[in-house]
């Protein structure tokens, strides 16, 4: 498998699915992409498209019933080393260490994110005295500084607070603040600001990017908001029911759609230029059942474009479509 | 969402028979997936027909006592005569140990007494009304009240076996009375306290927290010294329910009470109220369906510790007293522990409060799991 | 939080007084007092007793007045500290109930304390291995444990203590500490007996115990904020323990406000079983007896003892969950 040398995360051919009495679900499909230093990727998709899953593979907290099938997770580390984290033993040192250490997560719901009998410091001083070498005090000190980097007032007091008493912005400052406590060089964001009202979603993305730009640390930014990804992300992948169907930059993502499911999910945004009194374009169909996937290629019940013949049953590759650009259609292959 | 369906059937066609069936018929469904609960259910049907039935699964009188055949042990049931199937038990001869001078009973192997099915025996009224005199086991040739003790005898002499079915009648059947006594003062003192909320949940509430905190069997046994000692079987009966369900109902109108308060906040009921229906429509019609399966669920839930309680009460001598017969009763006999040693069968009754209440525990599960899953 | 434990305080009062009412009124609900039942057991060994005696014994035990008048008499004596005369035995109640409400608790703690410690680890196994071999055997043993009635329990120990040991199991001390005085060696002794009613007693409280903590468990398991401490790095060992299973102790912890009465309850009857020198016996036979001042006291303090149990439970939950402390609902 070639990877590029310059991407911090490098993800092939990703399979994980979700083994249940009543059938198996697909999760992810075969997923492929890359991170690099310094960049925001952004992941986009409907819900259940297999987004936060591929989050939860990276680090290896799949919940039971699901299992990575197949695939590589390919991360380099800070001395250049690589290290397969699909190979890595479930729970091993080697795998704690890089949650939190090399690689962050924050989550959507900050309520009920952080433990509701905890105080926000300890889980903050926990997390700092896991990754780092250092006694309590200056533990405490560190999470102190942490939670100022993020902007909130007062650190020292918020400190030894508990969630339910900060206000949802609070909240999730706080939790980026948990995240970034260890200097990760890679941050998953999953719905970073979907819970969050619009300006306080403005702050925060605001945060996330000011921070990057300081630490230079990568971020993969998981939504289902386009407006988000085209303020945040230098590239985009779209995935569709665990396949990505379409990648590339994010202006060339935007301008020159190559899916008909990026075309589509493009056209049904509302927007200010659009004619007026005409219908909103939908995306016809619904998403399938997860045990009733279709043959062929998944959004092909819902394509406009779909060629009978060869889209229902076979299944289209990711190949490159233009410098830099990769699709999964058969219009192009 | 499609993905709860999977559950009960597969396949998409399922899907569309689940989208039309009624609530009761995913109960149904659901219900049927737990093999415990349904295994229960199966239990508890059996010991129902004991209990309707009970003089013809007995084959005595149960009241018949016998001060010289006090304390026979079960006897063996032989089942083949010869290689055919022919079951038999030996007839017993009595005679005085040397030593102890008390009577024992030894099996006589020359004289075999056939044992039948659906034999004739003595006379009784089937269901209240219908005479017969069939039994479901019975010997031929000889009375079945010299000769047969499948599970021997008590200290008066009296077929356990017998007793052991009338006293299943009696106590399976103080479970539902007083449950069904619970059940309503439950559901209208914790219905008024989760409707109306304000003072009267206050109060209510608080009355149920200082019942909670009464240990219950200081104050049954209170309540049941108190009753007159020369009141008649059934009077003491209908009184120990009463008494059971005054303490009983308070964990039925949690449930209730907690169901109000959640849907009151339901959009479909400030619907409701907007259409300009009655208090009372409302509750009935559109409240009480929401949540009636998980007080079927509760009440099922509740009958084994009356029946528990009644044992207990029973076995103290508080409860039920001779000539009444119930689990608690026959269990007193057992309270010698000289006595138990030498004759365990008096402890035999205690399968049969054992099974019932897992198996009501069993059903009450899985009909609370049919009702709501996500619970 | 204050308002807290001003709240749980006055509940518990006024629960206090609910049980000295119904247990007073109880006592009183057989036609007939305990001059009745005395002239009855008198006749029946042969001595009779006149009216004119019956009627001063009446005046002496003040069973002519109106019931409130005697409510409020036995109330104000009771709140001095003079728990009155138990009249079968002629001496002071306090006397005769001496150690048995202090052992009742005794062994009522420790059927609690047994059932925490059982029900805490089984209960975190089978949240976090559901469905397991074992998971469905502690399962199963819990819901025989549920369905046993505490006395069938302690016969079926008599048997076997009696049939294959030939030995004794009940009581709470061995026969030469029975009437000695309080020592260290004499508490020793006791502490060498509880296990068995200890046991028994909690079996029931351990299976439900167990059924609370496995499902509250399992629901916190599938929360957010578990995933979040695992994609901090922490070892599972610590995930499980130091959150979902700190969050769902909160629930437990409030059971013990109802199961000490539950457990006080079921000493009663286990006790006459096993024959331990606590309340119980002595509860039933005042009871035959109508012994007012005996058994109304009993009733009375085993309901206070109870709702102080309750109480300090009520003070654990509000130490073990911060929502309380702070005062959110």
């Amino acid at each position: 498998m070639q990877y590029d040398t310059k991407a911090l995360l490098s993800v092939r051919n990703l399979r994980t699915s979700f083994f249940q009495d009543e059938g198996t679900t697909k999760a992810v499909d075969g997923a492929s992409f890359d991170v690099f230093p310094g960049k925001t990727l952004g992941i986009v998709g409907e819900s259940g498209c297999g987004k936060s899953v591929t989050a939860q593979s990276i680090l290896r907290i799949v919940d039971h019933p699901g299992r990575i099938v197949e695939g590589e997770i390919v991360l380099t580390r800070a001395d250049g080393s690589q290290t397969d984290l699909v190979k890595l033993k479930p729970n091993s040192r080697e795998i704690r260490s890089i949650r939190g250490g090399d690689i962050g997560l924050i989550f959507q719901e900050p309520m009920t994110s952080f433990s509701p009998v905890h105080t926000v410091g300890a889980q903050l001083i926990e997390a700092v005295l896991l990754h780092s070498a250092v006694g309590r005090r200056e533990a405490r000190r560190r999470g102190i500084e942490a939670l100022r980097s993020v902007g909130i007032p007062k650190p020292e007091r918020r400190i030894d607070e508990y969630s339910f008493e900060l206000s949802g912005g609070l909240r999730q400052r706080a939790m980026i603040a948990v995240a970034l406590s260890c200097d990760p060089r890679l941050l998953i964001a999953d719905e970073p600001t979907t819970a969050l009202d619009v300006t306080t979603q403005a702050q925060i993305l605001d945060l996330l990017r000011g921070i990057q730009q300081e630490r230079g640390m990568a971020i993969m930014l998981i939504t289902h908001n386009l407006g988000v990804v085209a303020e945040m992300a230098d590239d985009v992948v779209v995935m569709y029911l665990g396949r990505v169907v379409e990648q590339g930059n994010v202006d060339d993502i935007f301008h020159d759609p190559k899916h008909p499911y990026t075309k589509a999910l493009l056209q049904s945004i509302p927007s200010i230029e659009s004619v007026p009194r005409v219908k909103l374009p939908t995306i016809s169909g619904s998403i399938p059942h997860p045990f009733n996937r279709p043959k062929g290629c998944p959004f092909h019940p819902r394509c406009a474009s779909s060629m009978a013949g060869r889209c229902d049953t076979e299944d289209p590759l990711l190949q490159a479509v233009g410098e830099g650009r990769k699709a999964s259609c058969f219009l192009y292959q | 969402m499609a993905e709860h369906a999977p559950a009960l059937e597969t396949g998409v066609l399922a899907e569309d028979r689940i989208a039309v069936a009624t609530q009761w018929q995913l109960m149904w469904w659901r219900f049927r997936k737990h093999r415990l609960a349904v295994g229960g259910t199966i239990v508890l049907i059996a010991f129902y027909l004991v209990a309707l039935f009970a003089d013809f699964f007995a084959y005595v009188d149960p009241l018949e006592s016998e001060a010289q055949r006090s304390l026979m042990a079960p006897q063996r049931i032989h089942w083949f005569d010869e290689g055919s199937f022919k079951p038999y038990v030996y007839a017993l001869t009595g005679t005085r140990d040397p030593l102890t001078f008390k009577r024992v009973y030894v099996p006589d192997t020359s004289k075999k007494i056939p044992i039948t099915f659906f034999a004739r025996g003595e006379p009784y009224l089937l269901l209240g009304f219908i005479p017969s005199d069939r039994h479901l086991i019975g010997v031929e040739g000889a009375k079945a009240g010299e000769s047969l003790f499948l599970m021997g005898t008590d200290m008066q002499g009296r077929d356990l076996w017998s007793r052991l079915m009338h006293a299943t009648r009696t106590s399976m059947t103080i479970g539902l009375v007083s449950v069904a006594l619970s059940l309503v003062l439950g559901v209208v003192l914790g219905g008024i306290s989760g409707y109306f909320g304000g003072l009267v949940d206050t109060v209510i509430q608080r009355i149920i927290e200082i019942l909670r905190s009464i240990p219950t069997i200081p104050l049954w046994m209170g309540l049941a010294a108190a009753l007159p000692a020369d009141w008649d079987v059934v009077k003491v009966y209908f009184a120990i329910t009463i008494i059971i369900s005054l303490i009983g109902w308070t964990e039925l109108a949690r449930v209730v009470r907690g169901r109000f308060i959640s849907l009151k906040e339901e959009d479909f009921v400030m619907a409701a109220e907007l259409l300009g229906c009655s208090k009372a429509r409302i509750i009935f019609r559109h409240m009480v369906p929401s949540f009636i399966s998980h007080i079927i669920a509760a009440t099922t839930l509740a009958i084994p510790a009356i029946i528990i309680s009644e044992t207990s009460l029973s076995f103290l001598g508080l409860g039920l007293r001779p000539p009444a017969i119930s689990w608690g009763v026959l269990l007193q006999d057992a309270q010698n522990i000289q006595a138990l040693v030498i004759s365990p069968w008096l402890l035999y009754p205690s399968f049969a409060v054992i099974i019932a209440v897992l198996a009501f525990n069993f059903m009450g599960d899985g009909i609370r799991d049919a009702a709501d899953p996500y619970l | 939080m204050v308002a807290y434990v001003v709240r749980r305080l006055l509940l518990a009062v006024l629960t206090v007084w609910a049980i000295s009412v119904l247990s007073f009124m109880i006592i009183h609900l057989p036609p007939g007092d305990y001059v009745t039942s005395y002239i009855a057991s008198m006749s029946a060994s042969g001595s009779a007793v006149s009216e004119g005696e019956a009627n001063a014994l009446r005046e002496q035990l003040g069973l002519d007045k109106p019931i409130t008048v005697q409510y409020a008499k036995w109330m104000g004596l009771m709140l001095q500290g003079n728990f009155g005369m138990a009249m079968e035995w002629g001496r002071p109640v306090s006397d005769v109930i001496g150690d048995r409400l202090t052992l009742t608790m005794v062994i009522s703690v420790a059927a609690i304390v047994f059932t925490w410690a059982l029900a805490l680890p089984i209960g975190i196994y089978s949240a976090v291995y559901p469905y397991s071999v074992m998971d469905y055997v502690f399962t199963f043993v819990g819901f025989i444990g549920l369905a046993i009635p505490g006395f069938l329990l302690a016969l079926v120990v008599m048997y076997v203590g009696f049939a294959w040991f030939g030995a004794n199991v009940g009581g709470l001390f061995s026969p030469d500490f029975v009437e000695a005085s309080w020592s260290m060696a004499k508490v020793w002794d006791l502490t060498k007996h509880l296990p068995i009613p200890a046991v028994v007693l909690g079996v029931a409280g351990t299976a439900q115990l167990i059924r609370i903590m496995r499902s509250n468990l399992l629901d916190e398991l599938r929360k957010p904020y578990v995933m979040t401490a695992r994609a901090r790095g922490l070892s599972e060992y610590r995930v499980v323990m130091r959150y979902p299973v700190r969050v769902a102790l909160n629930p437990f912890v409030s059971t013990i406000g109802y199961l000490l009465p539950y457990v006080v309850s079921g000493s009663i009857i286990v006790s006459l079983v096993l024959s331990l020198p606590t309340v119980g016996p002595l509860l039933l036979k005042a009871l035959i007896a109508q012994d007012m001042f005996l058994a109304g006291t009993i009733v009375l303090l085993l309901g206070v003892m109870t709702v102080i149990g309750t109480f300090i439970s009520d003070l654990l939950l509000m130490w073990v969950d911060p929502r309380i402390r702070l005062g959110r609902q």
